[in-house]
């Protein structure tokens, strides 16, 4: 079989794709940081004293963590406004799904990243009369942090990756702009090899960028 | 002031239903140099921690200054004792702690770690406590190490440091749990040099330490602790060389077998 590959019907239609590629990475940022934001939060409420709020994390992560995020983000975009009159728009929906889903997963990985710190730094900290909040900021969660930078890489990889999903209720991202053109053009070759490049393009810079940070952090061994 | 620096009444602490100890009172005058020893197991480090409240005791009351660290409050038929953390935050400063691991802050250089307590606690400026923790670093002959991290010192080293980020603190009693037990035979010296420093400057201290001829150079007193309590105290000379009871002789006995 000999296909002749032809790239100009793609080229043609770089701004739509240009259109998707802003899309994806303003939907990755919001995500990213959402997501492993109030992973943090969960985490820290998971090893709280109060049993109201500890259960609340433990909820909140199971659930998330044992839904599909394409589930969420049509339940969000569909179910949601029936229940409760709001408007979601693709973009929110898309947030709320990804980022709650990415949540409940780094909440995990924060809190075993927060219980492989030894004991004796916790009684170090508190022993020169460090408060709780203190010991957590400057001694505990700097060292666990470091610890999970890999993994935590893993979850923003996938956070990356999820942001496809967003294209099941038409939020503008590559994926979606680029199942666009296929259509129109007929040539699904060409564009998903295109899509798929420009995926490797801005999501491997950033994964070089915390190996350079990982380095960065290891002087102290 | 008048009165002991620190009182401890009737001090009990039980992990489940295993008592560790019970009933145990001490008097801790300033200047006085106070050597724990007893077999592993028998609660010397719970004992330290529970004057700093690292470890809440079940009974009893730990007195310091005068007052007493925590609130008592009824519960029932029980009074326990709560302790808020502005109070512990206050007694900790008042009361430095060595441990036998060290257990440096990792992330941070030697500096960073005698700092610590200075900016985060005391909420000092910066340079002021760099100033004040080259200070403390050069106390225990460390000032040359200050941009060091933790994982490229010795053994010893780490100790000094460790030392030194308590002194920061100012604090009127120092424990020491064990500081050169983690330590190569070869490395125990300059630590306890570093120990013996302070003794001199007259600090109120308490040290658990199986270095009897350490001890009894330093101590002005010796508990030695068995069966859930202190079983025999006294001067160095009274409990080290002429123990009165059983198993005091038979521990001193068993460590001047080893201790050529
Ligand atoms: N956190 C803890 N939980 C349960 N048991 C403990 C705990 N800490 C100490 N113990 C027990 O209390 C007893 C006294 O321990 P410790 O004070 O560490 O003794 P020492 O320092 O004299 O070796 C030991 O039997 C020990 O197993
Ligand atoms: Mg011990």
């Amino acid at each position: 079989m000999s296909y002749r590959w032809d790239f100009a019907p793609v080229l043609d239609n770089w701004q739509a794709l240009a259109f998707g590629a802003i899309g994806t990475v303003r939907l990755f940022l919001v995500c990213l940081v959402l997501g492993l934001s109030l992973g943090l939060v969960v985490a820290l409420m998971r090893r709280s004293r109060h049993g109201v709020l500890r259960w609340l994390a433990i909820g909140f992560i199971e659930l998330f963590r044992n839904t599909p995020v394409l589930v969420q983000i049509l339940w969000f975009y569909f179910a949601l406004p029936m229940l409760v009159p709001v408007e979601i728009s693709p973009f929110g929906a898309a947030i709320l799904g990804i980022s709650l889903n990415s949540a409940a997963y780094s909440a995990e990985i924060y809190r075993a990243g927060i219980q492989s710190i030894e004991p004796g730094q916790w009684e170090a900290a508190r022993a020169i009369g460090m408060t709780g909040l203190q010991v957590l900021r400057r001694i505990v969660l700097p060292q666990a942090l470091r610890r999970v930078l890999p993994a935590l890489t893993n979850r923003g990889i996938e956070i990356f990756k999820m942001t496809t999903l967003a294209s099941v209720v038409a939020y503008v991202e590559l994926l979606q702009q680029g199942k666009l053109v296929a259509s129109l053009n007929f040539n699904p070759l060409e564009v998903y090899t295109v899509i798929g490049a420009l995926f490797f393009l801005l999501l491997y810079p950033l994964v070089r960028a915390t190996y350079a940070l990982e380095r960065r952090l290891a002087r102290s061994d | 002031m008048t009165g002991p620096l620190l009182r401890i009444e009737g001090l009990g602490k039980r992990f489940g239903d295993r008592s560790v100890f019970a009933g145990v009172d001490l008097e801790v005058a300033r200047g006085d140099r106070i050597a724990i020893i007893g077999a592993s197991g028998s609660g010397k480090s719970t004992l330290l921690r529970c004057i700093n409240v690292l470890e809440h005791a079940d009974q009893g009351r730990v007195i310091l200054g005068g007052e007493p660290v925590g609130e008592e409050v009824r519960r029932g038929e029980r009074t326990e004792t709560r302790y808020s953390e502005a109070a512990l935050v206050r007694l900790r400063q008042r009361v430095g702690m060595v441990f036998q691991q060290f257990n440096l802050f990792p992330h941070m250089t030697v500096l960073g770690n005698v700092m610590e307590g200075l900016v985060t606690v005391k909420g000092m400026g910066r340079d002021a406590a760099a100033r004040q923790a080259l200070a403390e670093l050069a106390r225990v002959g460390l000032a040359d190490k200050a941009e060091a991290y933790p994982a490229h010192l010795s053994g010893g080293q780490k100790q000094r440091v460790a030392i030194a980020r308590a002194l920061a603190m100012e604090p009127e009693i120092l424990l020491f749990d064990e500081p050169t037990s983690a330590l190569d035979p070869a490395l125990v010296g300059e630590v306890l040099d570093a120990i013996q420093a302070l003794a001199a400057e007259g600090r109120t201290m308490l040290l658990v330490t199986h270095e009897i001829g350490f001890a009894y150079h330093m101590a002005t007193r010796v508990l030695f602790l068995a069966e859930g309590g202190i079983y025999e105290q006294g001067t160095p000379d009274e409990v080290l060389k002429n123990p009165r009871r059983p198993l005091t002789q038979a521990f001193i006995a068993g460590h001047r077998r080893f201790s050529f």
